[in-house]
């Protein structure tokens, strides 16, 4: 969108703070009543490179990342040189004044003055920032008193001299950077990433124990959720290894526990045998992954959404699965709230695919009402009757009496061979015939309960942006730039992208006249399943597999190339 | 104590003079002794022979993937307190596939019992050389015999101060019930390796290889004693000790868990005042 967004980015070596700076400017916007998409570009090492931490930021509604640059705060020599090419007609470079700042508008800071030791550096910038973008002190003092308590008054009282220090000086050199829009809304919202919202939807729907092996972009999930376990009594294992983290998970599931883990692509892979474990058994699991850029390693830092086919296809054999793939973190919260029912509900595994993007990208969050989530699915304690009591007993839904063991007299008898209603090993082939129409009908369920795409924008369009996961926004925003050059058009987004019900999506993809679907992976994975379940065929594709985000502006330039 | 009868008795696909059927015998009698009654009784398995025993048992049963019987064991054991957690498997799967997972589970020292059938090669894929087979031991599958030394993991538990570990003879069925019995009462993670005949596949190790070396712990070992289990461990020869070879006390993992974890998980439910004040440290 033009001029109403301020575009801030962030630069700097790994180390050097530049995630500080930005948790805390992105934290005060939103609590200002600002809209927010953070945007995290970071290496695969500890110290050094060059990462980026930017801010799209404005008074209304904002969807998704953009390139162009207004605001470069420059924490290293290298940032200025390697952004000069995005900067935009009025950006400006903050800078320390031993940066050079290659001639453009800007500000170079004496950190040196302001700052009584190199460690105040990041409150001094923010002191700059707040100045620059005319931002009310209150929210950033708030934040220094919040952050610093538990290091004692003097602490905190420093920080807050520097950082008003920083303010009176940049309000003192007149920077003429244009203020932004004061936001109109004053209600309080909430400030998480995707991966917060996913730990918070796993925890609202009664998770109570986790296992995982750590793998970036996943591993915020656990540590969110640890960070909340003592409170919520949850039982965080980091386990030896992926194959590990799955099988524990589903013997815990299995004993009575509500199951979430968290993982990549990467380590997924491994937990493949697991999967298919959870598809034979029929025990509940939901598997978070974090899609980052494979194949093997990849780049592990980036984003990428070419993991669907993986989690489609994982396990050997037939069994149902449903796959979630959230768009924003109010979705991310929802699905993962969601998934933990229909696994439960189904006795199946089901995945909530997000990706680095999403996973890292903090933004401005309507406060969840948790007292209006719907009751989630649980298993039976114990039954009236133990011994005729059956694990696998043949149901029309597919759907077995779960029992946890332990309870009563009843036995819970599971099978990784397959097995009888009462849960041991057999090799009798009619029995497996049965065995499979069971748990393949509890696919039919499956579909049944499945989410509908969104359909947001013109009806009759004549152009439909189908899209999934964390494409949903730039989708939106690149739609919404269309119709002001007088484009009808509109966004199918999938925020459940299997079982597909071609129902719910072949009449809005027929009443376009032209349908692109947009994906962050080379082979439109989506595209394909579509085309495969519904035999249906987009008018064009618009992939990305560079490791960084779809955005709008990258969306509107493929499609006039296409032209 | 439970009448074994409640154990049941099954069909088995245990060859004719297989050892397990001795395991199988032993593990009802120290259930029986135990008190345990078949719903209190929770057996998760790998793959294999043995990680059929199971079903051979009335009890709760996770027969899961191989080399796996650990991971849900341990899981189970910590989202379940109203259930007695064994995993019980063949030396191929506890020690080959499932290797990185007793390095773990002896180091996370869950309370359950580790039962490994330990037959010193594959049985259900016919004859190759397990983890414990003796370097030299010829094979169908290593003709010019196995490459490799065996392991020993006697001495690996010892030495990761694992709180109890015993060895045990399939065919002294009183014996091995006795160390299950001693084995589940011991808080934290407990190993009995079991020295299980295959009439099939094995002709080195036979009842007779066994009846001829094996020879009981006496009064005059000291399992509280790391050393003296330490040699006690690594005697394997001519002579081979079977019983406790050690006893320790590690704190088991359930006493170093977040202390508000409400154990069952079965009857937790969340906390939405709480969460509803997390979500507040959102704003």
């Amino acid at each position: 969108m033009p001029d109403t967004c301020v575009n801030i980015v962030v630069g700097g070596e790994a180390g050097q703070g530049l995630v500080t700076v930005g948790d805390f400017l992105a934290k005060a916007l939103v609590r200002a009543g600002y809209e927010i998409v953070v945007t995290q570009d970071y290496l695969s090492r500890i110290r050094g490179g060059h990462n980026t931490y930017a801010i799209r930021v404005s008074h209304e509604a904002v969807h998704g990342p953009r390139e162009s640059i207004d605001l470069l705060v420059a924490l290293d020599a290298q940032t200025v040189p390697m952004h000069t090419g995005d900067l935009s007609g009025r950006a400006m470079v903050l800078a320390d004044e031993a940066i050079d700042r290659m001639g453009h508008t800007g500000l170079s800071i004496p950190f040196k003055t302001l700052c009584p030791k190199p460690m105040f550096e990041n409150i001094a910038a923010l002191g700059v920032l707040a100045q620059v973008l005319c931002l009310d002190r209150k929210w950033f003092e708030d934040l220094i008193a919040e952050t610093f308590h538990k290091k004692g008054d003097e602490i905190v009282s420093a920080n807050l001299k520097v950082f008003s220090d920083a303010l009176t000086w940049a309000g003192s050199q007149q920077a003429g950077f244009s203020c932004m829009p004061a936001p109109g809304r004053t209600e309080k919202r909430l400030f998480m990433h995707g991966n917060d919202a996913i730990a918070l939807g796993a925890l609202a729907a009664g998770a109570n124990f986790c296992s995982y092996y750590p793998m970036t972009p996943s591993s915020s999930v656990a540590s969110t959720l640890i960070e909340h376990a003592q409170r919520m009594g949850m039982l965080v294992e980091q386990a030896e290894d992926e194959i590990a983290a799955i099988n524990m998970a589903l013997g815990a599931s299995y004993a009575g526990a509500r199951v979430v883990v968290p993982t990549s692509g990467g380590g997924f892979a491994l937990m493949v045998e697991g999967i298919s474990l959870a598809g034979m058994t029929e025990t509940p699991v939901v598997v978070v992954l974090a899609q980052r850029p494979g194949p093997a390693t990849g780049l592990p830092t980036r984003t990428e959404q070419g993991d669907l086919n993986l989690v489609l296809y994982a396990g050997h054999g037939d069994f149902p699965r449903a796959i979630f793939a959230p768009g924003t973190p109010e979705q991310c919260f929802e699905m993962t709230y969601r998934a933990m029912d229909q696994s439960e509900k189904w006795q199946s595994p089901v995945f909530v695919l997000t990706d680095q993007y999403l996973a890292d990208s903090y933004r401005a969050v309507t406060p969840f009402d948790l007292s209006a989530l719907p009751p989630v699915s649980a298993p039976a304690l114990a039954t009236d009757d133990p011994a005729g009591y059956e694990r696998y007993a043949v149901t029309e839904n597919g759907v077995s009496p779960r029992l946890v063991p332990g309870f009563g007299e009843h036995l819970v008898v599971l099978d990784s061979d397959e097995h009888t209603p009462d849960g041991h090993i057999t090799e009798d082939l009619g029995v497996r015939v049965r065995m499979v129409d069971k748990r393949m009908r509890k696919g039919l369920g499956l579909k049944e309960d499945v989410l509908p795409p969104t359909f947001t924008g013109d009806d009759a369009p004549e152009m439909l942006l189908a899209c999934w996961g964390s494409t949903y926004g730039p989708a939106v925003e690149a739609a919404q730039i269309m119709r002001t050059q007088g484009k009808k058009t509109a966004v199918l987004h999938f925020g459940q992208v299997y079982p597909l019900n071609p129902d719910q999506f072949l009449p809005l993809l027929a009443s376009a006249g032209r349908t692109v679907m947009v994906e962050g992976n080379y082979s439109c994975q989506l595209a394909a399943l579509i085309r495969q379940e519904t035999g249906y065929v987009f008018g064009a594709t618009v992939t990305r597999y560079d490791g960084l985000p779809v955005t709008a502006g990258y969306i509107l330039k493929r499609l006039e190339e296409a032209n | 104590m439970i009448p074994i009868e409640q154990y049941g008795t099954f069909e088995t696909a245990w060859c004719p003079g297989c050892g397990n059927f001795f395991i199988n015998k032993a593990l009802k009698k120290a259930l029986s002794t135990l008190d345990l009654p078949p719903h209190k009784v929770l057996i998760c398995s790998g793959i294999g022979q043995a990680a059929k025993s199971p079903h051979y048992l009335r009890c709760n049963c996770f027969n899961g993937l191989h080399g796996r019987s650990l991971p849900p064991a341990q899981g189970a054991a910590l989202a379940n307190t109203e259930v007695t957690v064994f995993a019980e498997s063949g030396d191929g799967c506890s020690y080959g596939e499932g290797g990185n997972h007793f390095l773990a589970a002896m180091r996370r020292n869950v309370t359950m019992t580790y039962l490994v059938h330990d037959n010193q090669v594959y049985g259900l894929t016919k004859g190759q050389a397990s983890p414990t087979t003796a370097q030299g031991q010829a094979t169908k599958f290593q003709p010019w015999g196995t490459p490799s030394m065996p392991f020993n993991p006697i001495s690996v538990a010892v030495t990761m101060d694992v709180p109890f570990v015993a060895r045990a003879y399939a065919a002294e069925v009183d014996h091995l019930a006795d160390i299950i019995v001693q084995a589940a009462r011991h808080p934290g993670f407990a190993l009995v390796d079991i020295f299980q005949p295959c009439v099939s596949f094995n002709k080195v190790n036979t009842y007779a290889w066994y009846k001829e070396r094996c020879y009981k712990l006496g009064q005059d070992h000291d399992p509280t004693d790391w050393r003296q289990a330490m040699i006690k461990a690594q005697e394997f020869g001519d002579r081979v000790p079977i019983g406790v070879i050690y006893k320790g006390s590690r704190q088991p993992y359930e006493q170093r868990m977040v202390s508000s974890v409400r154990r069952p998980l079965a009857t937790s439910k969340p906390d939405m005042t709480a969460l509803d004040d997390i979500l507040e440290g959102y704003t």
